[in-house]
């Protein structure tokens, strides 16, 4: 018998009973729509982490203080020393391969504008915070060198807080009260939107570093100072310079660890993305289990039909069909029912990914990988769980089965 | 030259061990069925008529004794080369008819070309099955499911199916075991006019009103066969009926 002829008998087979194809194909659409799906929700996840550690800063390296404090809790195991103006100032001066630094102080304030009031977080930080953060400014401009020195009542304004306090209007030049003392709004930073951990990004201060120290903290140490290396090869170069100076500047022993923390966006990429990937493959292998559970479907409805068709089969076998023959056409069938609900499958995940897009504005990536891994594996869920009730129909005494009621 | 016995029997057995207990359901049965013949096999049930007819159809193989099919033994064959001769000489007609429901006569009777090891077109096909069914006069119903068809309908798709491969002998097992008396004739007059044509058939029935329309009648008891004789009054299906017609129209006069 030739090939072709397998082809159509199978199809054939099929094709006369639509709404029993159609429901067993249901289970592994659903699968095979669950894996890409997942996978683009998690792939989308892994890219967006990168980007949104990519916008912190190219080629970022942050210092952070162990002494830092959180709230009235120690951060940092031992008592080391903080990250204090001289720290910052010796950075400045005597790392070779920067293109900008800025230190950072946060209070929590009420913010107020006319009868408006917010509460947010303000960061102290430097001039060439916009640069080092890769963050720029809508509209206006930030704050100088001199503002810094002079501890100047100015205001860079997130985008949530801009909005809050004044609606559409615009917020340059009008005048702000942190925690009653009135500063002067000269710029308003680009959206950013949530972060990963879903925290709004826009909802921030920027004030001078020296400002925030006097007037808002009284702290004189800092809570983490972030520079920007040229190029991300100057980095460990970078990096290198700062731990000699900083264990110089507060005396640390031979031996001793350090008492600050170096994190470099290279670092942190790495860790999140290996996070992300772990969460991808979690929602991956959880969509896989309804795509054997999909699997099992066609094996249930395969033996079922078997049974149902065993007259059909002594019939088939009567006019000429050899056990291979049978065997050969229940395979197709599954495999048929397989590939073809994994082709719809392929669809709706696609659709399902946009949608989830859509709708709550995550960022899903459908890879290829994962299409055609969903593919195949479909493909061969058919053959694995085709071949039982193949073999059984195949198996069958074509005497026994025309005599089945 | 002389052709080969159609079906050709030498003291054939068929034993079926069930458990402790040996059933003989064919005792030693020798038989000769010559190109173009129209056998009944008559006897009640348990005399080993349909056993003898699963031999014959190659659907079962014997226990004892030699089998020619055509010139061909085929007692020895294995599983896939009886496949290819039940596909290829024998065509088979069963009492439920057997078609694929939901499946147009056309693709019904096409079934057994899709087993045929030669392969045909798709075009080839839908020829040779057209050709079939315009030997039973359905040439006109090819495209109607068997629930769209009556029961002399579908017992003619049944036979255009079994005549498509050109096998050298027809196999009829109680073909018209479902069908009421006018459809049975019907059936029969195909059957004789296949005959009349160069068919060599075997039915089983146990109706002897039908068996009178073949030529030769074989009755078996306890796994032998105890008569085998020509018809003697032998009926012609048209005659009957014409016959069937006339009473019609004296009813509707």
């Amino acid at each position: 018998m030739k090939f072709t002829a397998t082809w159509t008998i199978a199809l054939r087979a099929l094709r006369r009973n639509p709404l029993r194809t159609g429901l067993t194909m249901l289970g592994i659409i659903i699968g095979v729509a669950a894996v890409i799906a997942m996978v683009a929700i998690g792939t989308g996840a892994k890219a967006e982490v990168a980007a949104s550690i990519e916008q912190k800063g190219q080629n970022m390296v942050m210092v952070i203080s162990r002494a830092a404090r959180s709230g009235r809790v120690h951060l940092g195991g031992d008592s080391g020393v903080a990250l204090t103006k001289q720290d910052y100032d010796a950075i400045r001066q005597e790392v070779a391969g920067l293109a900008g630094a800025t230190p950072e102080v946060r209070a929590s304030a009420q913010v107020a504008a006319g009868n408006q009031n917010v509460n947010t977080t303000i960061y102290g930080v430097s001039e060439e915070y916009p640069a080092v953060r890769a963050w720029r400014l809508e509209r206006g401009s930030h704050f100088t060198e001199t503002d810094i020195r002079g501890a100047a009542k100015v205001a860079v304004l997130g985008q949530s807080v801009a909005t809050n306090l004044f609606g559409g209007g615009n917020p340059v030049g009008q005048m702000i009260r942190i925690q009653h003392a009135p500063y002067e709004v000269i710029g308003v930073l680009r959206a950013k939107g949530a972060n990963m951990m879903g925290r709004d990004q826009d909802d921030l201060v920027l004030v001078p570093w020296t400002s925030a120290m006097v007037r808002l903290t009284g702290e004189t140490s800092f809570r983490s100072i972030s520079v920007q290396a040229e190029s991300a090869e100057r980095i460990p170069e970078v990096v290198e310079q700062i731990t000699t100076l900083l264990r110089q500047r507060h005396r640390i022993p031979e031996g001793r660890e350090d008492d600050f923390l170096i994190r470099n966006m290279q670092d942190m990429l790495e860790m999140a993305t290996s996070t992300a990937q772990t969460m991808t493959i979690l929602l991956g292998a959880i969509a896989g289990v309804s795509l054997l559970v999909g699997g099992i479907g066609i094996m249930n409805i395969m033996l079922v039909s078997v049974t149902e068709r065993t007259r059909e089969i002594g019939v088939r076998m009567a006019v000429g069909a050899r056990s291979a023959d049978i065997l050969l056409q229940f395979l197709v069938e599954a495999v048929v029912l397989s590939v073809g609900g994994g082709l719809f499958g392929i669809g709706l995940g696609y659709g399902t990914a946009h949608l989830v897009s859509a709708k709550f504005g995550w960022n899903t990536l459908v890879s290829l990988d994962s299409v055609a891994l969903a593919f195949l594996f479909s493909a061969v869920i058919g053959i694995f769980f085709g071949f039982y009730p193949a073999r059984k129909a195949a198996g069958l005494d074509p005497i026994e089965a025309l005599r089945y009621e | 030259m002389t052709c080969p016995p159609v079906i050709r029997l030498e003291a054939l057995d068929k034993v079926y061990q069930t458990g402790e207990v040996a059933v003989h359901a064919v005792r030693g049965v020798a038989l000769t069925v010559e190109k173009g013949e129209f056998a009944a096999v008559m006897g009640p049930s348990g005399s080993g008529k349909s056993t003898l007819m699963n031999l014959i159809g190659c659907l079962d193989r014997p226990t004892g004794g030699r089998y020619w099919l055509d010139g061909e033994e085929v007692g020895a064959l294995t599983k896939s080369e009886l496949s290819r001769v039940r596909n290829q000489r024998l065509g088979f007609v069963f009492q439920g008819f057997n078609l694929l429901a939901r499946t147009s006569a056309l693709e019904n009777v096409e079934l057994p070309l899709l087993y045929s090891p030669h392969g045909h077109r798709a075009r080839e096909l839908r020829r040779r099955s057209r050709e079939a069914l315009e030997r039973v006069g359905l040439a006109d119903r090819a495209g109607h499911q068997p629930s769209q068809l009556s029961g002399g309908q579908q017992q003619r798709v049944a036979i255009a199916r079994a005549l498509v491969n050109e096998p050298a002998l027809l196999l009829a097992d109680e073909p018209t075991g479902n069908l009421d008396t006018r459809t049975s004739i019907e059936i029969m007059a195909i059957f004789q006019e296949l005959n009349r044509k160069g068919m060599t058939i075997l039915m089983v029935t146990h109706e002897p009103d039908i068996a009178r329309y073949c030529r030769r009648e074989i009755v078996m008891r306890d796994g032998r066969i105890v008569t085998d004789r020509p018809v003697a009054d032998r009926l012609e299906a048209a005659d009957e009926l014409a016959k069937w017609r006339g009473t019609a129209m004296e009813e509707r006069a």
